[in-house]
């Protein structure tokens, strides 16, 4: 089945949302609001790309921690997230026991992910092979920073599904940068996706500030999956605009130069001059869903300031699943 | 009631588990053709398949983390390290991973999972083919730790770990493999519950704790002393998380004086726990200090058998302890 056109309004829409509570999640933690922020500003256009090249409410996802983007795509709503970044009662990823951007959304098929970083990569090989077990055509996407790739569990992980020609799709979300250290200090290889090559498997590069590159590489690489064809490795060179964290600051370690040059190239501002340029979106309409962002995003930190935390004996549950409490 | 050996109850247990539930399958090394190394999986392959009896690479981490996400999905793996000392690698996918998952989704997502290990020492394995490692896991709240002695309890435990909604570590007395042969019903469904210790001698003189290879010494131990007038009350504790409390306590109660015996090394060891618990909550009934007989505070277990056989608790050792404690 060829891959319909890009819902390229779509793409934008939550390009912009991910984008305006990402910037929303930075000034929280300024107001002393919140306690920890993780951001993915510079990562947003390979994330919804892939999102929507994907069957959601069908295919499983194994995430990491940058993609705000990707998980507002499957259907994480701006107050489930902000609630995550004040630990309020009523977070979905863990009953606000992980920290915020620690994503699990089972009514969307994404599993839970922990702060050791690859741990998510064996669990997609797992998911694509009982996929495979089971019988359907789902695929599995996990994702995951080019740092990370480091790591032992990813090349496992890797090796299996290639192995195995497992449904899975290894996205790496290169954005140069494992908090401070530099991709040249992480691997000998000019592009992750050359790694592939010795593991069997297809490596695919694709321009990551492209959520149009991202869709159409994730909806291949789905597409091979998805014909028993086995997995795919996609590079996705994207830029971290952002600190690691609230809690770092890159000066000390990033030129200012880069910085200012990568913002020239930011991937959402690119994508609004595209539409705008080829009247996919006129100037009116954008400045509608600037507001109708704005609003979700305002009426969203309301909401979650006035939630309530959960009451402290819930640390204590559910250690079994028979604690679990239904209901 | 047939006779078989420990191993012909864990094949029997995954065999009736594979039939009864098409969600289970096995995944390690060399677990399919060739049955695993010690043939727990014999036959199970040529039975079953290659999409229910899986050769893994060559990988520990992996071997659980694919479990990990196969159990995510619904599906219920049964994971087999083969020897213990090689399940470090798997180390952060156990803990951070499969222990942490429900809690940390908050119920949303659960890993029953077993992961299968042979461990122990006393078979001229050296130091990595003979480590007992239960203590690690014990610490670890999230997940189950279960030690059978017998082929009975390993039959029915393992049966009950692979229905289990939560990630069980299996650990299995290499050693007596092939040693220790027991009855086991024929036909039937056989379950023995993960949690409840088992009194397997009664005595009155002392309570003596073990799990797996040592319970089986300590049995032989107490028969001994029991000719020299000592009755030694012991205790299978069968499943070391979580804990059979009221067990223990209920046998000290009555004793007043504990030995707990485990080829782990002593320091940190699953007797610790134990002799912390009898000192929290049993204090006033004991005649006598707690004590333990463990493997030395050494790496692990040396190859040469003199070294080894130095390493070892066995039969002679647990008697003489006995006898110590029962004189006190």
């Amino acid at each position: 089945m060829p891959l319909p056109p890009p819902p390229l309004l779509d793409l934008y829409r939550l390009m912009l949302l991910a984008r305006r509570l990402d910037e929303r999640a930075w000034v929280l933690h300024r107001q002393g609001k919140i306690a920890f922020h993780i951001s993915g500003i510079g990562q947003e256009a390979a994330q919804v790309g892939a999102a929507f090249a994907l069957q959601r409410g069908k295919d499983w996802f194994a995430p990491y921690y940058r993609d705000l983007a990707l998980m507002l795509a499957l259907g994480l709503t701006p107050l489930e997230f902000v609630l995550g970044l004040m630990g309020k009662q009523g977070e979905p990823s863990s009953g606000a026991r992980q920290m915020p951007s620690h994503w699990s959304l089972r009514r969307a098929n994404v599993v839970s992910h922990s702060s050791p970083v690859a741990t998510q990569a064996p669990h997609a090989a797992g998911l694509g092979l009982a996929i495979r077990l089971r019988g359907g055509d789902a695929v599995v996407l996990t994702t995951i920073g080019e740092g990370s790739t480091s790591q032992g569990e990813w090349y496992e992980a890797v090796n299996w599904a290639a192995t195995h020609k497992l449904p899975v799709i290894f996205l790496v979300e290169n954005n140069v940068y494992a908090i401070s250290v530099r991709q040249n200090q992480q691997m000998a290889v000019e592009h992750v996706a050359e790694k592939a090559a010795g593991l069997g498997l297809p490596g695919v590069i694709v321009d990551g500030l492209d959520a149009v590159a991202s869709y159409r590489a994730v909806g291949e690489a789905a597409e091979r999956a998805r014909r028993g064809e086995g997995p795919t490795v996609i590079e996705a060179k994207v830029a971290r605009m952002t600190p690691h964290s609230s809690d770092d600051d890159d000066r000390s370690y990033r030129p200012r130069d880069e910085v200012e040059a990568m913002k020239a190239r930011d991937p959402l501002a690119l994508f609004r001059q595209r539409l705008l340029a080829e009247k996919v979106l006129s100037e009116a309409q954008d400045a509608g869903l600037q507001e109708e962002v704005k609003g979700v995003i305002e009426a969203a930190v309301a909401e979650a300031e006035a939630a309530p935390y959960p009451p402290a004996e819930d640390a204590a549950y559910p250690v079994y699943v028979e604690d679990v409490r239904r209901g | 009631m047939g006779e078989i050996t420990l191993i012909e109850g864990l094949r029997q247990a995954m065999d009736e588990e594979l039939a009864r539930d098409d969600r289970v399958f096995i995944v390690g090394e060399d677990v399919g053709p060739r049955g695993g190394v010690f043939r727990a999986t014999l036959g199970l392959f040529d039975k079953y398949g290659p999409q229910r009896v899986i050769d893994s690479p060559l990988a520990e981490l992996s071997i659980v983390g694919v479990g990990i996400g196969a159990a995510l999905y619904g599906l219920r793996p049964i994971c087999e390290i083969q020897f213990a000392d090689f399940i470090h690698p798997a180390f952060n996918q156990i803990v951070s991973e499969a222990a942490k998952m429900c809690y940390r989704s908050n119920g949303e997502w659960t890993v029953p999972l077993v992961i299968r290990a042979p461990y122990g020492g006393g078979i001229g394995g050296g130091l990595y083919h003979s480590q007992s490692l239960e203590a690690f896991f014990t610490h670890v709240p999230g997940l189950k730790v279960v030690i059978p002695s017998n082929p009975h309890d390993a039959k029915g435990l393992l049966k009950a770990a692979v229905r289990d909604p939560n990630p069980v570590i299996f650990l299995e007395p290499k050693k007596g493999y092939r040693l220790i042969r027991g009855e086991v019903p024929e036909g039937g469904d056989l379950l023995v519950p993960i949690g409840p210790a088992q009194l397997s001698r009664p005595g009155a003189d002392l309570s003596v704790f073990a799990y797996g290879m040592m319970h089986h010494y300590v049995l032989q131990a107490a028969e001994i002393v029991a000719a020299e007038g000592i009755q030694a009350e012991v205790i299978d504790l069968r499943t070391l998380l979580p804990i059979d409390k009221a067990a223990i306590l209920s046998s000290v109660r009555k004793t007043g004086k504990a030995l707990i015996v485990h080829e782990d090394n002593r320091t940190g060891g699953y007797g610790a726990e134990i002799a912390a618990l009898l000192s929290d909550e049993a204090f006033t009934d004991l005649d006598a200090p707690v004590r333990r007989l463990a493997g030395p505070d050494v790496p692990a277990v040396p190859f040469s058998h003199p070294m080894q056989d130095w390493f070892m608790p066995n039969t002679e050792k647990i008697a003489a302890a006995i006898r110590e404690l029962a004189a006190y």
